[in-house]
């Protein structure tokens, strides 16, 4: 769970400053902007980094697995079969059975739907926040950014699993819990990084052009700032997916997720580690695999939209 | 006709090995695995104690020059022919070592920012005196150098400006250190890559001229880099014209801009307003169409598709280099034709006539803006813009125009008890309180099209929202304005589906001005409009701008620190001085004066184009900060005309109406100030082209 807090100790917010007093000397030079990259061609530049295609081929698979997993396992992944529990992975079981003798395999590739389901909707849902609260902040600066500046930070001065409790001990634990859970942690983080974009937009001419034609500050906002910000919201955005990841299995492992019989990875890790001591190990080493294979594929994408976007 | 190639004279009055030598020298940059040439067939050399200067326009590769020099070219560039002396030295086959002591001891550059030259976190003293210990000295010997060359430099306090960090020196003083730093070693060759581009124009004609005592004291070699014609004609000896990565001209420097002798530097002469040059009267010339895109070089002559001269033999074959007379060369196989160079752009004004000025249009009274910490941008500035004129804003930073322009169009609030009007009545000091037919009435052309058009909207999108908003358009009556207006700023169909990006600087600057004339304002702030342009460009932009005052009896704010194109295009002339108003004269009054003495320095330290201004008016140290303005008159630390009475720092002068149309803020009288200017100057008010 440390990792959602992790980066929490950034820059210090700061109220947004004024515009220079005085303009700047007049020189021939021209003042750099940041630069754009057409839709087309990052995509362009995507597809030619391996990087980017393995950890897309391991996201799709999860994917398919999510979609299809009933068809694709060899066995229903909710059937028991006590006399054959917590065999070694062979060739009938290629991952072992667990506890109560179901099939690992089948339960790791059906456990794929609900943290495939979870994970995205709660990163938007985040982002979705995240990028309003950022932009009004940014945008209004002053008064406003100072105090929703400090609750972000005090917000972000709490262990997030602290208030992941409150709010699934408030709502009680489902799959939406989840979702609004971690969206809302995930919102302050997101709206601190929108809110920096928008302060080196501020400062360009163009925002004073959209004052001057009367702009409404939602138009300016959304219309103006938002398409210049959104390769740092996008970069964000699959950041956060990665924790997101984490943040639901840790919490389907902490029982606060899915809940079983439902096959998930946290889950069913929580349910097997004990029979980690009995030597049990493919009951938790394929589920956290999973996890790690699924974290990592989300990771080497962000990499690769990072690097297309800064070059 | 004759033609030269390889031994081409070096500097007159030269025995041994000339301090430069590069002789057809190509660059290419390797981008997205090909080659792209930057540089092509470049051949000058620079005698012992010669000042070279080396003049183009953005893309000509004038600082790829100066990298490929000392190797400093990036990762993916490369020399790839030609050879490189320096003081007979080869640094394109040396190992490092021997590079290295190069550097350090025969060569020096200054660049542009001073602040990036620095280390921002060592103290500058440290700095100054690494060079001498880099040459072997002991480090208190190294400082008491320092020390000395700080002196040099015309630093008053060396002692205490060593123990500052750069962020703690002000651009004019950085630039002194980097130069102390530069010729600390007494280096044969000193390069300088715009040196003087960042500073302001008092500052500026300082350092040149601390550069120009310093290469006579220190006797050596320059290599000045620029693209400003005016400051290569008043450094050096002898100069080349670049063009596309290509020598066009060289020779000495008075010669080549009195008599250009390729079509290139003929038309990016006449791009340049010229005193007593007006918008009414005389129109610029411009160089049609743009630089060829770099590696994509046809057989023929690179400057053939924007050459007026133009013939089937340019195109087909690439012209050698012409001796046009002792010492010039041009690569131009109608080089004698060159002067007589048609003009892209009439010259005629006929339908240029002004329709007269009006009564004032905008008015700002007891006009004050302090921004936090004290900093007072403006001081009680009075003015009016009469309905019709062009009104010049000048100043160096810190003067407060450019808050200026945002005070009047609601971008900046000012101070309690400030008061604009338009037409007579009263803004709001915030345009988001403004009617829209205030909005309408007053736009801005902004300095940087790159930061005032949003680089995501398309630029039928840029152009037709002011159109929606403020003219209430729609439909047919929009689509119809919108065509109007890119057949006025001379744009096509085609670009209005791109984005910025896609436009080079002086297209993106005709959307931003498209923009601005869209609803039809009656006010125009131009602020900086053409300063991230070149030459050849701006010429084209001024010449829109007046086209369209002309057109649509626009009123125009024109701000800028360039003293030639506010001249060339205002009727009347503001000079501020931190913050406050300190001349208002109309501009025909300009060249006759008498100015107030801060004016009268500012026209001093433009260097011009026609030589040599040897009484420049000199002005004494920095501009004040504006936190802690002087006592009294606020020119006074600088003023070389100050009263002995004491009342230039006890009392402010205010604001006279010293004769019709010209105010002064100055304790001497007019008259009196007519009779000092007068005598000191006569001898070099002539000669005017």
């Amino acid at each position: 769970m440390t990792d959602i807090t992790a980066d929490a100790g950034g820059a210090p917010l700061e109220p947004g400053g004024p515009i220079g007093p005085l303009g700047p000397a007049g020189s021939s030079v021209a003042v750099m902007t940041p630069t754009t990259v057409a839709p087309r061609a990052v995509w362009r530049l995507l597809l030619r980094r391996p990087t980017f295609l393995i950890g897309a081929f391991i996201i799709v698979f999860w994917v398919v697995c999510a979609i299809f997993g009933h068809a694709i396992a060899p066995d229903d992944p909710l059937k028991q079969q006590l006399l054959s529990n917590n065999i070694a992975p062979s060739g009938a079981h290629w991952f072992g059975t667990d506890t109560l003798g179901r099939d690992v395999l089948s339960r790791v590739l059906v456990g794929a739907r609900d943290i495939l389901v979870v994970t995205p909707l709660a990163t938007i849902l985040g982002t979705v926040l995240g990028t309003a609260l950022g932009l009004a902040m940014g945008y209004f600066g002053g008064v406003f950014d100072l105090i929703v500046g400090r609750f972000v930070e005090a917000v972000l001065a709490l262990p997030a699993v602290i208030i992941a409790f409150l709010f699934i001990v408030a709502l009680g634990p489902s799959k939406t819990t989840l979702i609004i859970v971690i969206g809302l942690i995930f919102t302050p983080l997101i709206a601190r990084t929108v809110r920096a974009a928008v302060l080196t937009e501020r400062n360009l001419d163009y925002l004073s052009s959209a004052r001057l034609l009367g702009e409404r500050p939602l138009r300016i906002m959304f219309r103006e700032i938002l398409p210049n910000v959104m390769p740092a919201i996008l970069v964000e955005f699959t950041v956060r997916l990665g924790y997101a990841v984490f943040a639901v299995a840790t919490l389907s492992f902490l029982g606060f997720g899915v809940q079983p019989p439902t096959p998930d990875w946290g889950s069913d890790i929580a349910a097997d580690y004990s029979g980690l001591l009995a030597g049990y190990w493919w009951q938790v080493l394929f589920p956290a695999l999973a996890i790690a294979s699924l974290v990592t594929a989300v990771n080497l994408i962000t990499d690769s939209i990072e690097q297309v976007l800064n070059s | 006709m004759s033609q030269t190639e390889t031994d081409r004279p070096a500097a007159p009055g030269d025995g041994s090995s000339p301090a430069l030598e590069v002789s057809h020298m190509d660059v290419s940059y390797k981008v997205r695995g090909q080659d792209r040439r930057a540089l092509r067939d470049v051949t000058f050399s620079i005698g012992r104690g010669e000042s070279y200067g080396l003049v183009g326009e953005s893309g000509s590769g004038k600082s790829t020059v100066a990298l490929a020099l000392v190797r400093y070219l990036p990762r993916n560039g490369r020399v790839s022919a030609g050879t490189v002396r320096i003081s007979g030295q080869d640094p394109l086959s040396m190992g490092r070592g021997p590079l290295r002591e190069l550097r350090a001891k025969t060569v020096s550059m200054v660049y542009q920012e001073p602040g990036r030259a620095l280390n921002p976190s060592i103290r500058v003293g440290r700095q100054i005196a690494e060079v001498f210990e880099v040459a072997g000295q002991s480090a208190d010997d190294a400082t008491a150098s320092a020390q000395d060359m700080l002196r040099k430099v015309q630093i008053s306090d060396p002692a205490r400006v060593m123990q500052r960090y750069p962020h703690e020196l002000s651009g004019g003083m950085a630039q002194r250190a980097v130069i102390a730093m530069a010729l600390g070693v007494s280096p044969s060759l000193l390069i300088l890559d715009e040196p003087t581009t960042a500073l302001d124009a008092t500052v500026e004609a300082e350092v040149l001229d601390l550069v120009a005592g310093l290469r006579q004291e220190f006797d050596t070699s320059v290599l000045f880099i620029s693209h400003n014609l005016a400051v290569i004609a008043k450094m050096c000896d002898r100069v080349g014209v670049l063009y596309a990565g290509e020598l066009v001209e060289e020779g000495p420097a008075r010669q080549v801009f009195e008599n250009p002798r390729h079509p290139y530097t003929v038309g990016l002469l006449r791009c340049i307003p010229r005193r007593g040059q007006r918008k009414d009267r005389d129109r610029l010339d411009t160089i049609p169409g743009f630089l060829p895109t770099p590696g994509h070089h046809l057989t023929g002559c690179i400057f053939a598709p924007r050459c007026a001269l133009v013939q089937d033999r340019c195109r087909t074959e690439d012209p050698p280099f012409f001796d046009v007379s002792e010492l010039r060369t041009s690569r131009c196989f109608f080089h004698e034709q060159a002067p007589e160079l048609p003009r892209a752009t009439p010259s005629s004004l006929a339908a240029l006539a002004t329709d007269g000025i009006g009564g004032p249009l905008v008015t700002v009274e007891k006009l004050s803006k302090t921004f936090a910490g004290g900093v007072q941008a403006l001081a009680g500035v009075e003015l009016a813009v009469h309905r019709g004129e062009t009104l010049g804003l000048v100043g160096e930073s810190g003067s407060g125009k450019t808050t200026l322009a945002r005070v009047l169009l609601g971008l900046t609030a000012p101070d309690q008890g400030s008061v604009v009007t338009l037409d007579g009545q009263p803004l709001s000091p915030e345009a988001r309180r403004r009617p829209r037919e205030v909005l309408r009435a007053l736009q801005i052309v902004f300095q940087n099209p790159d930061s005032a058009l949003n680089r995501r909207h398309s630029i039928r999108s840029l152009i037709s929202r002011p159109l929606v908003r403020l003219a209430g358009l729609s439909g047919t009556a929009l689509r119809d304005r919108l065509a109007e207006l890119i057949a006025s700023v001379r744009l096509e169909d085609r670009h209005l589906a791109l984005r910025p990006a896609q436009l080079s600087g002086g297209l993106k600057q005709r959307v931003a001005i498209a923009r601005a004339f869209g609803p039809r304002p009656d006010v125009v702030v131009c602020d900086e409009p053409t300063s991230a342009l070149d030459v050849s460009v701006q010429a084209a932009i001024l010449n829109l701008l007046a086209d369209l005052q002309q057109q649509e009896h626009a009123t125009y704010l024109f701000i800028s620190h360039d003293l030639g194109l506010v001249r060339y295009l205002s009727d009347r002339i503001v000079v501020l001085y931190l913050g406050r108003v300190m001349e208002v004269v109309p501009a025909e009054a300009v060249y006759a004066g008498p100015h107030h003495p801060y004016t009268e320095a500012l026209f001093s330290a433009v260097p011009s184009l026609d030589g040599q201004r040897p009484d420049r008016i000199k002005l004494e140290g920095e501009i004040p900060s504006a936190a802690d303005p002087p006592s009294g008159c606020v020119f006074h630390t600088r003023c070389p005309r100050k009263l002995s009475t004491g009342i230039c720092e006890s009392t402010e002068p205010p604001l006279l109406e010293g004769e019709p149309g010209h105010q002064i803020r100055c304790h001497i009288p007019l008259t009196e100030l007519r009779t000092i200017q007068l005598s000191e100057s006569a001898p070099s008010q002539g000669g005017t082209p």
